[in-house]
């Protein structure tokens, strides 16, 4: 488990800048070259169903969209800004209530213009997948980015 | 999930907000509803925490997500009569546009519905419901 120092910094900060994921609480786990873990700690606020407390899928989603979007930093040298064309999530089964949920995504085609990648949503307690998840994203080039918020992910490590 | 009371309420007035103060994800993102006749439109306030891409500033795709899976499910409940909220299988967005920081707003269709699984196509839109921002498609599993 070690972790990549300038990834995890870039993706630390790029997380920092997201308001949704500060406010749910997202951390980075891990970061190293083309693999992201994200933590998302159980809170009552993300609850779908008072009854059983278990965690509506739209966290998930937002958890596996911000990791899945977050690899991009750790697959490619300079940070650019890549929107996402579409996200495909599949339920495998309920994360149990009070507990962490982590995502694990990578890369697993880059190309000029367009970034396929993974995810996979799991609880430590099993190791069991919660959900998977693939996503497109497209390539808009460095430039397409701001300066000023190219130079806030990238920081001074470059 | 939601007390039989509370959904009696909403199906006779069409007001929502006893039923979405039940369920804590909505009130997160600030999920509303509201009834015309029988069609149901979900809005999505503009509200600084939702947000993911500062630069523009942008909607997070998550919460975008989580906006249509969640208006879906309720969409569901309201048409099914039913007071468990359905379990999602699976669930494919295609965004189209940037949501940008304002008020988002979402329909939903029954695309097909069995006897155990329930197939709804979900459209997102901010300025012109001509222009949507985000479609979508889920199945449910419908329990009894």
């Amino acid at each position: 488990m070690t972790n990549d120092r300038t990834r995890f910094d870039r993706v630390s900060r790029f997380i920092e800048t997201l308001a949704q994921a500060r406010e749910l609480g997202v951390s980075v786990e891990e970061a190293r070259d083309n693999h992201l873990v994200l933590k998302l700690p159980y809170s009552d606020r993300i609850i779908g169903n008072p009854d059983t407390r278990i965690i509506h899928g739209g966290a998930i989603t937002t958890l596996m969209d911000t990791t899945s979007g977050s690899v991009v930093l750790c697959a490619l040298d300079e940070f650019e800004l890549c929107p996402t064309l579409d996200l495909r999530v599949d339920y495998m089964r309920p994360a149990v209530p009070d507990e962490p949920v982590y995502a694990r995504a990578e890369a697993y085609r880059v190309t000029r213009n367009i970034i396929f990648t993974r995810c996979e949503a799991y609880q430590a307690h099993d190791n069991q997948t919660i959900a998977n998840c693939v996503a497109t994203f497209m390539r808009i080039g460095k430039e397409a980015t701001p300066k000023a918020y190219r130079d806030q992910i990238t920081g001074d490590d470059a | 999930m939601t007390s039989p009371e509370v959904l009696r309420y909403t199906q006779e007035t069409g007001d929502f907000s006893r039923m979405l103060a039940e369920i804590p994800y909505a009130q997160t993102i600030g999920l509303a509803c509201d009834r015309f006749g029988d069609d149901l439109i979900f809005r999505l306030p503009r509200k600084p925490e939702n947000l993911g891409n500062p630069v523009l500033p942008a909607i997070h795709g998550g919460v975008i997500g989580g906006f249509m899976e969640l208006s879906a499910a309720i969409y569901l409940m309201m048409s099914q009569d039913t007071l468990r909220m359905p379990r999602i299988v699976d669930f494919s967005l295609d965004y189209l546009r940037a949501g940008l920081d304002r008020e988002t707003y979402a329909e939903c269709r029954l695309t097909r519905q069995g006897n155990r699984v329930a197939n709804v196509m979900i459209t997102a839109w901010q300025k012109s419901r001509n222009e949507p921002i985000a479609t979508a498609r889920a199945h449910f599993l419908m329990e009894d």
